[in-house]
């Protein structure tokens, strides 16, 4: 069958079971958009404020149901628009695919209206990426393109577009269904075996999971191990909802702002089996005292990430739900009382340090905002932005189902948020609770557009402290408090600005206005802005100064 | 599977051959990933296989063991790399290719003339101001020349880097 090139791409992507583009469009991709238009029955284009918002609300869409999402966009500032979008989801490896359109082939390299070499630019920030000279190659590139994305340890693929390549005639052959995923690679026999035999003569285990777990689907094998070896987990931000919060092994999240009970735990452990994680600075603070009594065995499915960060005794290459699984036939039930007497005395001592007290009149604690939402938000997909608001919910937030945390984590991108609850939303079709800060909602709120146009019936936590506070907290305790560049001196009123939207909020600064704000914003249809005033000098502890160890964690306020 | 026990660092140089898929871009996607993750880069040859769908990139670099392998892992990861494969020094023949440009003047002519001919270099164009000589060799040689002419005058000069092959048969494949 003979059909354009931008028809192609829109038969490529029904068949590799996309139902959701999100994009914006621009003058090298209106054929794309014809195509688009003609097939809206199948695949539903979500128009967002700006580029940036819709890779961030495909990476949404990715964490929340594990599929791959879709983001289009034009060429030049449709397509730089893109990068932010695009590092973020590459750093926290989520399935996405880019489509970008550009200026006709002959045309490239003239420094044509709205040009830009995107695969130059994104080289570093996608697993892989392609311009489509030919139509031919169109509809293969495209299917490789998926291809890529979900394979092994997933990513964001883009693939550029030159208009003429959009209009050209190509032959198109359907296929089946999508194309698999590589076969995945699986730990070797030994390997597994000698990991069973240093399990099992450990006697302090510890374990550290990230991300893999979620994407590996290995929540179920990753507790049954470690119920069978007796030992305590501890997560990376990226980890967090792979286990329930209230798992009677979970310690807590590891690292800045992690858990001083797991932060002990790692350190005092004689063994760590660390599981689809990759021993980001973040995580372990300074790399060469992190767990420096224990031997690390190291299972992830990047080959790279072994041996990378951290030196480990022994590392396996593989996907760590096939690697779980076969290590629980390896392995007999360990038996640690002394060690798990311990870890039950660190939980005690940090369970002290966990009651919500605001430090100023008229204003919230960050933990009763997330306590009181918790509270209607059963089943909710719960989104951050980036900063202390995204720590706080990170520590405090009763987490019970996988991928139903979403943040920003490798690259760490403010304004990652609103985005990427619209994208949950379109995905799951689990209410979105957004907890952000005056700062990084700033960034990205003209997604609250998208949100109302779409319906999304997010609730939308805005911790205002007129500050730039993760920051503020560093120039508190770092930089002998000269506050650069960090007090907003602003007069925005997010209540105003969520009406000016065409969406609701309401004003919370006592429990009562609070309760009463979480009511309506649990029983609207669409997005709703709760504007929370929270004292800028609350800080988020403990606290692991950066290149510090575990007995540099400050939990206390100086 | 790699049980890893820490050898004390020793900084070397090492030869890698990268087996990667002749397509545009590709040498900026290797070379990036050295840039990208502070790698260092000594020498880089590329060119055609004895397949058209390949190109061969020799890359030399100084580094231990812990970053010749993170080196290769990464390089391990790009799509269009196929194969990587360090070549040992013993078990590796390697070349490079010198042209060097040095004043043709009759005062040191026949020196300049026994030092080509000690070093079989071969002499490519001459003329009555200036002579251009070809000489290849392991780097050690071309280093060995390039300083035994130092005193002629070098007027330019350029080499091609290391460009390696493993002895006897065995092959970087070109199907993974």
């Amino acid at each position: 069958m003979l059909i354009s090139g931008a028809e192609a791409v829109v038969r490529v992507l029904l068949e590799q079971g996309c139902d959701t583009v999100f994009g914006y469009p621009g003058g090298q991709v209106t054929d794309l958009y014809d195509a688009l238009y003609r097939k809206r029955r199948c695949i539903r284009h979500i128009l967002t404020a700006d580029e940036q918002g819709a890779a961030h609300a495909a990476d949404g869409y990715a964490r929340a149901s594990g599929r791959t999402g879709v983001v289009l966009a034009t060429s030049g500032p449709g397509a730089t628009n893109l990068v932010t979008g695009i590092a973020t989801a590459y750093l926290d490896s989520v399935p996405m695919v880019a489509v970008t359109g550009n200026v006709s082939c002959r045309q490239i390299g003239r420094d044509s209206f709205q040009e830009v070499d995107i695969v130059g630019v994104t080289m570093p920030v996608t697993k892989h990426n392609f311009i489509v000279k030919h139509a031919e190659e169109l509809p293969d590139t495209l299917r490789t393109a998926f291809r890529i994305a979900k394979s092994g340890r997933k990513g964001p693929v883009l693939v550029d577009i030159p208009r003429d390549v959009q209009t050209a005639r190509c032959h198109f052959e359907a296929q089946d269904g999508p194309v698999p995923a590589e076969p995945v690679r699986t730990a070797d026999a030994d390997g597994l075996a000698a990991a069973a035999a240093l399990l099992s003569q450990a006697v302090r285990p510890f374990i550290y999971f990230g991300g893999g777990i979620l994407s590996g689907d290995a929540s179920a094998e990753l507790t049954a191990l470690a119920d069978r070896l007796d030992a305590p987990m501890g997560c990376s931000l990226m980890g967090l909802s792979a286990v329930p919060s209230d798992h009677p092994r979970f310690l807590g999240m590891m690292g800045m702002h992690g858990s001083a009970a797991a932060a002990a735990a790692e350190d005092e452990a004689d063994l760590v089996l660390a599981l689809g994680v990759r021993f980001s600075d973040r995580a372990t603070g300074d790399q060469h005292r992190f767990a420096r009594h224990a031997q690390i065995i190291h299972i992830d499915i990047d080959n790279a990430e072994l041996q990378k960060n951290i030196p480990a005794v022994l590392d396996l290459c593989g996907d760590v739900k096939d690697a779980l699984t076969r290590l629980l036939d390896l392995l007999p039930q360990q038996h640690h009382p002394a060690w798990s007497r311990r870890i039950a005395s660190l939980r005690r001592r940090e369970a002290q340090h966990a009651v919500p007290q605001s430090r100023s009149a008229g204003t919230l604690h960050p933990y009763t905002v997330i306590d009181t939402l918790q509270r209607y938000a059963a089943g909710a997909v719960i989104v951050t932005d980036v900063g202390q608001h995204q720590m706080w919910t990170a520590q405090r937030y009763p987490f019970t189902e996988p991928r139903s945390f979403l943040t920003s984590g490798g690259l760490g991108t403010m304004g990652f948020g609103l985005g990427a609850a619209v994208g949950a939303w379109l995905a799951t079709g689990k209410r979105p609770v957004l907890f952000t800060g005056d700062g990084s909602f700033g960034m990205n709120l003209n997604e609250l557009a998208t949100a109302v146009s779409e319906r999304v019936p997010v609730v939308i936590a805005v911790m205002r402290n007129g500050t730039l506070g993760m920051v503020r907290q560093w120039q508190r305790l770092f930089f002998g408090g000269r506050y650069a560049a960090t007090t907003l001196s602003r007069q925005t009123d997010f209540v105003r600005v969520a009406e000016a939207f065409g969406a609701h909020g309401m004003h919370a600064d006592s429990l009562e206005s609070l309760n009463a704000a979480a009511e309506a914003a649990f029983s609207a249809k669409g997005p709703f802005v709760i504007d929370c005033a929270v004292s800028p000098d609350e800080l988020v502890l403990p606290m692991l100064p950066p290149g510090g160890s575990v007995e540099n964690i400050i939990t206390e306020y100086p | 599977m790699n049980t890893l026990k820490k050898p004390e660092p020793v900084n070397r140089l090492y030869v890698i051959g990268v087996l990667v898929a002749n397509i545009s871009g590709v040498l900026s996607r290797v070379s990036g990933m050295f840039t990208r993750r502070g790698f260092n880069i000594d020498s880089l040859t590329v060119g055609e296989t004895e397949s058209s769908g390949f190109s061969r990139i020799t890359i030399a670099f100084h580094g231990d063991e812990d970053i010749k392998e993170r080196i290769i892992r990464q390089l391990d990861k790009l799509h269009d790399v196929r194969e990587v494969e360090v070549m040992e020094q013993n078990e590796t023949v390697t070349r490079e290719l010198l042209l060097i440009k040095v004043r043709n003047c009759a005062e040191y002519r026949q020196d300049l003339m026994s030092a080509v001919e000690i070093f079989r270099s071969k002499i490519v164009d001459y003329s009555a101001s200036a002579v251009i000589c070809e000489l290849t060799g392991e780097t050690s040689k071309i280093d060995a020349f390039i300083d035994l002419m130092k005193p002629f005058d070098i007027l330019e000069m350029c080499r091609t880097g290391i460009v390696a092959l493993e002895r006897g048969e065995n092959c970087l494949k070109t199907v993974r």
